[in-house]
């Protein structure tokens, strides 16, 4: 399925300790045409994302608020780019509030969106999350209505990235962005780990399936 | 069997599991994400929930035959059953499950033991339903019918 596969480019991480709920999850995102990996706790998520804590770093950051962190893209996920986590709330160790807090202090991972699931109505416990930065709180069960909130999150995040490194972007489909755009480079860079996602974009990529995030990006740079 | 016939019967099956409350909604759900490139979605997620609660069935009855009962670990076995169920849209067991936790907040054995017992039947009830519907859609894939689901 060609056009299914050109859509394949939001990656979703999602975290939950239960085996039913994570096949639930699954069968949702990748019924909407994301890629999906799933991990059963938030720690395996943080290494999954490349988050170490590394406590005998002692290099010269100690400026930064993060001066203990380490992000080391793991060398089997260097072209994976996550663009939301979703997690489950309740969960034995790490909390889905406790990985949500640690993406939200961590620089590399901060901008990522989250989304937290819970079985439970609990007001302050979904205050909390929303304070903390999380995109939003769905009650379980999840159902495909609430998978199609999740895209908006994606594209917004992935805009406001393309802003903050126009360096990133994809080359040759999008010339008259980079134009528009005050930094343009055309060389395509050693780091990019947009590579999967140019590849995606190129195989039977057909006009009216064009992700509309690009069509935004045209209007947010006039 | 004409695979008409077993259509009919599977809908009436389906329609009757719905109006005695044994599923909700989130069955539906299920079966919607069923499809030709996930022909065994259904099965696959409810024979988890099957392994899942009969792991949580027999958990649960150990640690209320304890000397000294671990209440926060019968609720946390009951919240994962009760998530389970729900998930798959195992109505009564999910119900059943909200009430237990009601007495493991009370801390009442008494009362927990029943609970369970109520649990353990309802699970077995919906448990011998949704494999009468699962071998009903069997029958008519078998028979050259499309799945019902």
């Amino acid at each position: 399925m060609g056009m299914a596969a050109a859509d394949a480019q939001f990656h979703v991480l999602a975290v939950d300790d239960s085996l039913i709920d994570r096949k639930l999850i699954e069968r949702l995102l990748k019924t909407s045409s994301f890629q999906v990996t799933t991990v059963d706790s938030g720690s395996k998520a943080l290494e999954f994302l490349g988050w170490h804590h590394d406590e005998e770093d002692d290099d010269d950051d100690d400026e930064r608020s993060n001066s203990n962190e380490v992000f080391v893209s793991p060398k089997n996920h260097q072209e994976v780019e996550v663009n939301l986590v979703i997690t489950d709330y309740c969960m034995p160790g790490m909390t889905g509030y406790d990985l949500l807090k640690k993406m939200k202090e961590s620089s590399f991972l901060r901008n990522i969106p989250v989304v937290i699931m819970s079985s439970e109505n609990v007001p302050s416990r979904i205050n909390r999350c929303l304070e903390e930065g999380a995109e939003e709180f769905i009650l379980k069960p999840v159902r495909l209505s609430d998978v199609n909130k999740l895209r908006p999150h994606m594209m917004k995040s992935k805009c406001k990235d393309i802003i903050q490194n126009p360096q990133n972007q994809e080359k040759q489909d999008n010339n008259e962005l980079i134009q528009s755009q005050s930094q343009s480079q055309q060389t395509s860079q050693p780091n990019n780990n947009t590579s999967n996602k140019r590849k995606s974009m190129d195989e039977g990529l057909s006009p009216d399936r064009t992700r509309p995030r690009y069509n935004d990006m045209t209007v947010m740079s006039n | 069997m004409e695979v008409d016939q077993l259509q009919r019967t599977f809908h009436d099956y389906h329609a009757s599991l719905f109006n005695e409350g044994f599923l909700d909604e989130q069955f539906v759900q299920l079966q919607q994400l069923q499809d030709e490139s996930n022909p065994g979605f259904v099965v696959e997620v409810v024979s988890l929930f099957f392994e899942d609660s009969e792991r949580l069935l027999n958990d649960l009855s150990k640690a209320l035959d304890q000397v000294n009962v671990d209440f926060r670990k019968i609720d946390a076995h009951v919240h994962q059953l009760k998530g389970s169920s729900s998930s798959i849209g195992a109505q009564r067991v999910r119900n059943a499950c909200i009430a237990f936790r009601n007495f493991c907040d009370e801390r009442n054995i008494e009362a927990c033991l029943q609970c369970l017992q109520q649990v353990r039947q309802e699970y077995l009830l919906v448990k011998t339903k949704l494999e009468a519907l699962l071998r009903l859609e069997q029958q008519i894939v078998a028979a050259g019918g499309a799945s019902p689901m």
